[in-house]
């Protein structure tokens, strides 16, 4: 394989640009892996790479994947949460890589909410 | 946590919710001297003393929503486990350094794991902080600068999937140069 070097980045920024006045960036859905301690010493790291993975083979540029801390249920990890444009975020629990899958191609891109997987709908609160 | 990479994951996570905006990563692999070197520096807000001083306590943490923090102390004792030395610098408003040694070939260092994973999962999900990846073994230097990309992208977000497929493709064939053994 070639060495990649500072042109092609160059010519990747160039063929981003055309492709993006081509579309409207909007981001329709926001994935967060919860990433703190507990999370990653359950799998989240392999869950957000299935995520990754699945993004990328999908194509789609309207899903943003991102992590966040410990919000508490340790014992539920690893945790997602899955926020569509205008809907309750639903956070799913005991998440694995074939669930990860699942949920990103029936919720993420069909909008099926996997009630098998769901712990709760909405966001947490801290009182 | 299973591997080294899963431990850098979880520190830097701290340092991003630390209010980070660079972090750098660096690896050093020194097989003369047995010795496996891991830092993370970032210039976040940093802890005062009195934090400092409870923070390798399982059963302190600054979280509200649990009682235990378990990343700082996980690391100390895959560190110690290993024949190694664990040692945390902060001050506030400037940052935290965190460095951990391991005994390189020792029978208990965990390995090194997915870095290349971790490297791209902390740019993706936190594209406004900038990291600086370096890993050394011996004579073998490697490093890549979000900072650096970033000027050459200009308006063109770093977690754009085809920017994203660049840096995996340049870590990987940076790795494939210096062969880490970790």
């Amino acid at each position: 394989m070639a060495k990649l070097t500072i042109d092609d980045l160059k010519k990747i920024k160039e063929k981003v640009h055309k492709e993006m006045s081509l579309r409207d960036g909007d981001r329709r859905v926001k994935v967060t892996v919860h990433m703190g301690t507990c999370g990653i010493a359950s799998g989240a790291k392999e869950v957000m790479d299935t995520l990754l993975e699945e993004i990328e083979a999908a194509g789609v540029h309207d899903v943003v994947a991102t992590t966040s801390g410990c919000m508490g249920l340790c014992s539920r990890e690893p945790l997602v949460t899955v926020e569509a444009l205008n809907q309750d975020p639903i956070k799913y629990e005991y998440v694995n890589p074939n669930k990860m899958r699942q949920i990103f191609k029936k919720h993420v891109l069909a909008g099926e909410i996997q009630t098998p997987f769901v712990l709760a709908k909405g966001s947490e609160t801290i009182k | 946590m299973l591997t080294l990479a899963d431990h850098i994951l979880d520190i830097t996570e701290n340092s991003v919710r630390a209010g980070a905006k660079l972090i750098e990563i660096s690896i050093d692999e020194d097989s003369h001297n047995d010795l496996l070197t891991i830092e993370i520096k970032d210039n976040g807000h940093g802890m005062s003393r009195d934090v400092l001083q409870k923070v390798l306590d399982p059963f302190y943490t600054t979280k509200t929503v649990r009682r235990v923090g378990l990343g700082l102390p996980l690391l100390k004792d895959a560190a110690e486990r290993s024949g190694g030395t664990f040692q945390l610098e902060s001050q506030e408003n400037s940052g935290t350094t965190v460095k951990a040694t391991f005994g390189l070939r020792h029978l208990d260092r965990q390995p090194l794991g997915a870095i290349i994973n971790i490297i791209i999962i902390l740019i993706i999900s936190n594209s406004e902080v900038d990291f600086f990846y370096k890993h050394r073994h011996n004579d073998r230097r490697f490093g890549i600068d979000t900072r650096e990309i970033r000027k050459e992208i200009e308006d063109v977000p770093i977690n754009h999937p085809e920017i994203i497929k660049y840096i995996r493709g340049v870590i990987e064939e940076g790795l494939r140069e210096i062969e880490p053994e970790a």
